[in-house]
């Protein structure tokens, strides 16, 4: 595995945004331990520029540092279920043509669709069996508490990931904006 | 701004568990980890915690300074455990395959002594890793982490990664406030008494230009890196790497074995849990 350098600082900096966003910037749903939070629309955002390597480990540094200074401990299995969420949006990357400047239509569909997609295995499928496997939980509470958190992120990116998408589209120079006169 | 700034962080102090390698804690911390994660033996899990209270005296950190951090803890497993036992009050019969009814609230929400028992053992399970984790993340030197995760096989770019991650959390958290303060200022509402679509609004105000002015700052940090040569070679040495002393090698054996017994011992259940009501 070889990343290039500008790869790795987005590793850097995007886990350390992460963290700040997942600690101070979410909206509080009514069950508990559970965040609407900016951080996964970031996560999404970022997955989506830089690929599916730096989707898959912003998501678990920045998840594993996360719970480790708030909390002193690492809940695993929502950290790896995070690191999922990345890897899978991070393979959209290649095809959105956002770095050119353009802000198709088609591009947000494609994008929306992967995040849908890597909502629900992340949190109904991969969070929920983790929980189990290493925690023992009760399967009801983890399937309901998986089922909210996707939902929350998915509306979350729905929202928040594409109005990044879209802003960073317009600060990139459209190719063939300079005209001949 | 430091009030503010209510994450853990490194305090430095000479003790034994502060001289010890970088290495030998992030070993020690997994190890623990891992085990606690593994086992539901209850007495491999009290053991646990007495050690880990012993090992906190030795490392000589004073409740006061982790006081905020152990109630926020306290809140979510309460939290937690209130959940399981909302969602499934039988569990643990389920588990333990014996009923002893104490008392009842109603026909589904019975008080059983295994359901107690289990709610018990997830909290333990949690509180167990809690004293390590803190020391490993307040012993730790957060320039010598970054070294540690190499020496384990990590590759360095990675281990750079999360070394630029651990110096910028400060700087991305005080552009935070900075940028929260003044879109306050211009009258964005984030409490409780604005309306969910507005808090929405005002979230994004705030994420976008902390997002993009961070994206300006990888330019500037990757090209810096770039000029210097960064990852030119395959391998590269750390300013902060340290020899193992004698104390480390024991700090890591000791682990290892302790390690093995405790899994060795909730094998010999045939289970993940033990069972004091068979």
């Amino acid at each position: 595995m070889k990343l290039n350098t500008r790869t790795i600082v987005a590793i850097g900096i995007g886990s350390a945004i992460f963290l700040v966003l997942n600690r101070f910037v979410a909206i509080p749903t009514p069950i508990p331990n559970t965040n609407i939070s900016t951080a996964y629309a970031f996560l999404a955002f970022m997955a989506a520029l830089f690929g599916p390597i730096a989707g898959a480990l912003i998501g678990f540094i920045g998840h594993t540092l996360t719970d480790m200074l708030a909390y002193g401990s690492v809940w695993w299995s929502w950290v790896i279920a995070s690191a999922v969420f990345g890897a899978l949006v991070g393979f959209v990357s290649n095809r959105l043509a956002i770095e050119r400047g353009e802000t198709k239509m088609t591009d947000f569909v494609t994008f929306n669709v992967y995040q849908v997609l890597a909502n629900l295995i992340a949190w109904v499928l991969v969070a929920p069996i983790l929980d189990i496997l290493i925690y023992s939980e009760p399967v009801n509470k983890v399937f309901t508490q998986g089922a909210t958190a996707g939902l929350a992120n998915l509306i979350s990116v729905l929202i928040l990931g594409t109005i990044f998408l879209f802003a960073y589209a317009k600060t990139k120079t459209q190719s063939g904006s300079l005209k001949e006169e | 701004m430091a009030s503010k700034n209510n994450l853990l962080s490194y305090i430095e102090r000479n003790s034994p568990v502060h001289r010890l390698t970088g290495v030998t804690k992030l070993v020690v911390f997994l190890l623990w980890t891992i085990v606690c994660m593994v086992s539901y033996d209850t007495r491999v899990l009290i053991c646990a915690m007495i050690l880990s209270i012993v090992i906190f005296l030795i490392a000589r950190i004073r409740l006061s300074e982790i006081r905020t951090v152990l109630i926020f803890i306290g809140v979510f497993l309460l939290l937690n455990d209130l959940t399981i036992y909302l969602f499934s009050p039988e569990e643990g019969v389920r588990i333990y395959g014996s009923r002893t009814i104490l008392f009842q609230f109603s026909e589904r929400y019975t008080v059983t002594k295994e359901q107690l028992f289990y709610l018990f053992n997830v909290t333990l399970k949690y509180f167990t890793v809690v004293p390590i984790a803190l020391l490993f993340l307040v012993t730790t030197d957060p320039s010598e982490f970054a070294c540690s995760l190499t020496r384990l096989k990590v590759s360095f770019r990675v281990s750079y990664a999360v070394s630029i991650t651990l110096r910028y959390i400060n700087d991305v958290q005080n552009d935070y406030h900075n940028i929260a303060q003044s879109q306050q200022a211009r009258g964005i509402d984030l409490s409780r008494e604005a309306p969910l679509k507005d808090r929405i609004v005002g979230l994004a105000g705030i994420a976008i230009p902390l997002i993009f002015s961070s994206l300006d700052r990888i330019e500037l940090i990757s090209n810096a890196m770039d000029l210097r040569g960064f990852g030119k070679k395959e391998r590269r040495t750390w300013y902060c790497e340290r020899p193992m002393t004698r104390n480390d090698w024991i700090g890591i054996i000791g682990a290892v074995l302790l390690a093995a017994i405790a899994i060795g011992v909730t094998l010999t259940n045939g289970g993940r849990f033990y069972n004091p009501f068979r």
